[in-house]
C-alpha cells in the first residue's frame, strides 16, 4: 500500500521532460519577438495601402514620410525656441537701453506669440486632459461612494447617470463654452477661457465611467468586511476611511482608468471643434493648411496621439499595481 | 443557581421570502454562565448560524430575545466579538493592523499607545501569530488567517467569544493544531465561547455542554449534553477514553438518527421515498 502511494507520488512529482525552449527564450520570443512582428506586419501593409491610396493632396503618407516629418516637427520645434529666446535676448537689450538713458522708464515686457509648435501643442493637450481627469476624479468619486452606500440615492441617481453618460462631447461643447464665457470673467484669468472650456468638456465626459465603477465597487462590498465594522461598532465616518473605501480601490481603479482613456479620445475632439490649443487643433490647422506636408504632419499626430493615449493607459496601471492591496486582479 | 452571563430567551426567528414566511428559529432557550465553553452543532441549515447572528446582534429576533447580563441585545458590539467562519480579515490590512483596527476602536480611552502594542502583540502572540504579524492575509496559509481572526477577536476582550465554524475551511491537520491551541488559550483566559461546528470531535474535545439542534425549517434545541471530561483535555489520551466515545456516540446517534439530515436530490418522487424513510427511522 505504502508502496503504492510513494510511487503515485513520484509519479506525480516526476518532472515533466519535453522538447522545451529555454524559459527565457520564450519569455524573448512573447515579449519582445512577437510585438514586434506585428508591428512589421502593420507597416508593411501600411505603406502598400499608402502608395496605392491618391488623394487631392498627394500621396496617403507612408511610414517613412511620419518619419521625416518626425524630425522635421522636432527641428520646427527648436527654431521656434532659438526665435522665442532671441525676441527675449532683443526685448530685454532693448529695456536695458533705455534705461541707461532713462532712469525713470518702466520697462514693458512683452510675451513672445510666436505659433504653438507640435510639441507645444502635445503639452497643452496633456495638461488639459489631466486637469479635465482630475477634476472629473475628485467629483466622481465621493459621489460613487455616496450612491453605492445608499440604496435610495442609487435609484434616484441612476436614471441621470444613464442619460448624460452617453452623450458625445461635441454635443457638450457649445453649451460650456457658452457658459463659461458667461461665467467665467475676470479681467487677469488665471487660466485661458480655452483651456477651461476643454477640461470641463473632458471632465463631464469622464465623469461617468468612475462614478459608476465606484458605486458598483462600494455596494459589492463584501458582507464580511461589514459585519466586522459592525461589531466594532465603527462610526459611518471611519466606517468610509477605513473599510468601504479601501474595499474600492480595484473597482475605483477600473473605473479611473476607463475613464482617462476617454478624456483622451474627447479631448482631441473637443479641441478640434473648438479650435482650443492643443493636439486637436494642430490636426485641424493641418487639414486647413492643405499643403502637401498635410496629410503626412496628420499622421504623424494621429501616431502621437496614440502613443500618448497608450503611456496614460500604462500609467495608470503602473499607479494601480503600485497602490491597490488587490495584486491577483488581471491587469491587462 | 446564579445568573446566567447570557440568556438566549425564546427566540423566534422568522424571514420573510417571496414565498411568505420562513421559520428558521422556534423557541431557542438557552443560558450561559460566565466561563462556559458552548458547542452549537446541528446539520447544515439548522440555524446554528442565525442562533449566533442573533446573539451577536447581526440579526434580530422576530420574538424573544437575548439577554447578556441582564441588557437586552439589540446591535452588534465588541463585547460579543466574533470569530467568522472565512477569517474576514481586511486583505489591505497586515495581521498586526487588523487586530489594532479593533483594538483602536474598543480601547480608545482605555490604553495608551503603548499598552495597545503591547496588547496587540499579546494576543498575537496568545495564537502563535507573533513571528509573522507584518504579513498581510495573502501572504499567510489559511490556518494562520483564522488565528490572527482569533486574535482580533480576543484583543477586544469580549464577554462572549462567538465562534462560526471557526476551523470548518481548514483541513484535518491544521485543525487539530488549531484545536489545541484553542484549548489553550481557553485555560489561560477562561472565556466564554459559543461556537458552531459540523464535527463531532472537535465538540467533544473543546465543549463544557453541547447543544444539539433539530433540523429545521423551525429548528430548536433537541438535546443538550453536559461534557464532564478533566481539563486539560488531551485528544490522544481521550481517544481511549470511555466517557469520550460515549459522549462522542451521543451526539452521532442524536445527528444521525433522531435527526437524521433528508437531502434533497433529483426527483420528488426520491425525495418522497426519502422523506418516508426518515419518518420511519424517527419512529424507529
Amino acid at each position: 500500500m505504502s508502496s503504492l502511494i510513494a510511487q503515485l507520488i513520484t509519479r506525480k512529482n516526476a518532472p515533466v521532460v519535453k522538447a522545451q525552449l529555454p524559459t527565457f527564450l520564450v519569455n524573448f520570443l512573447h515579449a519582445v519577438l512577437l510585438p514586434t512582428i506585428g508591428i512589421l506586419v502593420f507597416l508593411l501593409f501600411w505603406s502598400v495601402a499608402a502608395n496605392n491610396i491618391d488623394t487631392s493632396l498627394g500621396k496617403f503618407p507612408d511610414p517613412a514620410a511620419v518619419a521625416a516629418q518626425v524630425g522635421n516637427l522636432y527641428d520646427e520645434h527648436m527654431e521656434s525656441r532659438a526665435k522665442e529666446q532671441a525676441f527675449y535676448e532683443r526685448q530685454e537689450k532693448r529695456n536695458a537701453a533705455r534705461m541707461a538713458k532713462d532712469p525713470n522708464y518702466v520697462a514693458k515686457i512683452r510675451a513672445y506669440t510666436g505659433k504653438e509648435t507640435f510639441v507645444d501643442q502635445i503639452f497643452t493637450s496633456l495638461i488639459t486632459v489631466m486637469s479635465g481627469f482630475l477634476l472629473a476624479a475628485v467629483i466622481a468619486i465621493p459621489l460613487g461612494i455616496a450612491i453605492g452606500l445608499s440604496k435610495a440615492l442609487n435609484t434616484a441617481c441612476n436614471p441621470i447617470i444613464q442619460i448624460f453618460k452617453p452623450v458625445s462631447p461635441l454635443a457638450w461643447l457649445p453649451l460650456v463654452t457658452m457658459v463659461v464665457s458667461a461665467l467665467y470673467v475676470s479681467d487677469e484669468p488665471m487660466f485661458a477661457k480655452s483651456f477651461v472650456v476643454s477640461m470641463i468638456t473632458v471632465t463631464l465626459c469622464c465623469l461617468w465611467p468612475m462614478v459608476i465603477n465606484t458605486s458598483v465597487g462600494v455596494a459589492s462590498l463584501n458582507s464580511d468586511w461589514v459585519n466586522v465594522s459592525r461589531v466594532l461598532r465603527l462610526p459611518a465616518l471611519k466606517h468610509v476611511q477605513k473599510i468601504v473605501l479601501p474595499a474600492s480601490v480595484p473597482a475605483i481603479f477600473t473605473g479611473m482608468r476607463l475613464s482617462l482613456g476617454i478624456a483622451w479620445m474627447v479631448l482631441i475632439a473637443a479641441e478640434m471643434l473648438a479650435q482650443n490649443p492643443g493636439l486637436g487643433k494642430f490636426v485641424w490647422d493641418e487639414f486647413q493648411n492643405g499643403s502637401s506636408q498635410s496629410l503626412s504632419r496628420i499622421m504623424t499626430a494621429v501616431i502621437v496621439i496614440g502613443l500618448i493615449g497608450f503611456a496614460l493607459d500604462r500609467t495608470m496601471l503602473q499607479l494601480q499595481r503600485v497602490l491597490s492591496w488587490d495584486k491577483t486582479t488581471q491587469v491587462r | 443557581m446564579k445568573d446566567p452571563l447570557l440568556n438566549i430567551s425564546k427566540i423566534d426567528m422568522v424571514f420573510p421570502t417571496p414565498k411568505g414566511d420562513f421559520t428558521a428559529l422556534k423557541e431557542v432557550d438557552l443560558k450561559i454562565n460566565k466561563g462556559e465553553f458552548i458547542s452549537l452543532i446541528g446539520h447544515s441549515g439548522c440555524g446554528k448560524s442565525t442562533v449566533l447572528n442573533v446573539v451577536a446582534g447581526l440579526y434580530q429576533a422576530t420574538k424573544g430575545g437575548v439577554l447578556l447580563n441582564g441588557r437586552e441585545v439589540n446591535q452588534p458590539g465588541p463585547e460579543r466579538a466574533v470569530v467568522f467562519q472565512n477569517h474576514s480579515l481586511l486583505p489591505w490590512l497586515t495581521a498586526y493592523e487588523n487586530v489594532e483596527l479593533a483594538v483602536k476602536q474598543v480601547f480608545a480611552k482605555s490604553k495608551s499607545a503603548a499598552e495597545m502594542k503591547e496588547w496587540i502583540e499579546y494576543n498575537l502572540k496568545l495564537v502563535h501569530m507573533d513571528h509573522a504579524m507584518h504579513k498581510r492575509p495573502d501572504e499567510i496559509s489559511g490556518g494562520m488567517k483564522q488565528r490572527v481572526g482569533i486574535a482580533r477577536a480576543l484583543a477586544m476582550q469580549p464577554e462572549v467569544l462567538l465562534m462560526d465554524e471557526p476551523f470548518g475551511a481548514l483541513d484535518a491537520l491544521t485543525r487539530a493544531h488549531m484545536q489545541d491551541s484553542l484549548m489553550e488559550i481557553q485555560d489561560e483566559l477562561n472565556n466564554t465561547v459559543i461556537m458552531i461546528t459540523h464535527d463531532v470531535d472537535e465538540a467533544v474535545l473543546l465543549s463544557d455542554r453541547i447543544v444539539m439542534m433539530t433540523n429545521g425549517p423551525a429548528a430548536t434545541i433537541g438535546e443538550i449534553l453536559d461534557v464532564k471530561l478533566e481539563r486539560p483535555r488531551d485528544r490522544l489520551a481521550l481517544a481511549e477514553d470511555p466517557l469520550y466515545n460515549q459522549y462522542r456516540s451521543a451526539v452521532l446517534t442524536f445527528l444521525y438518527e433522531k435527526q437524521r439530515k433528508v437531502e434533497e436530490i433529483g426527483s420528488a418522487a426520491k425525495a418522497d421515498v426519502k422523506s418516508s424513510e426518515k419518518k420511519q427511522a424517527e419512529s424507529a
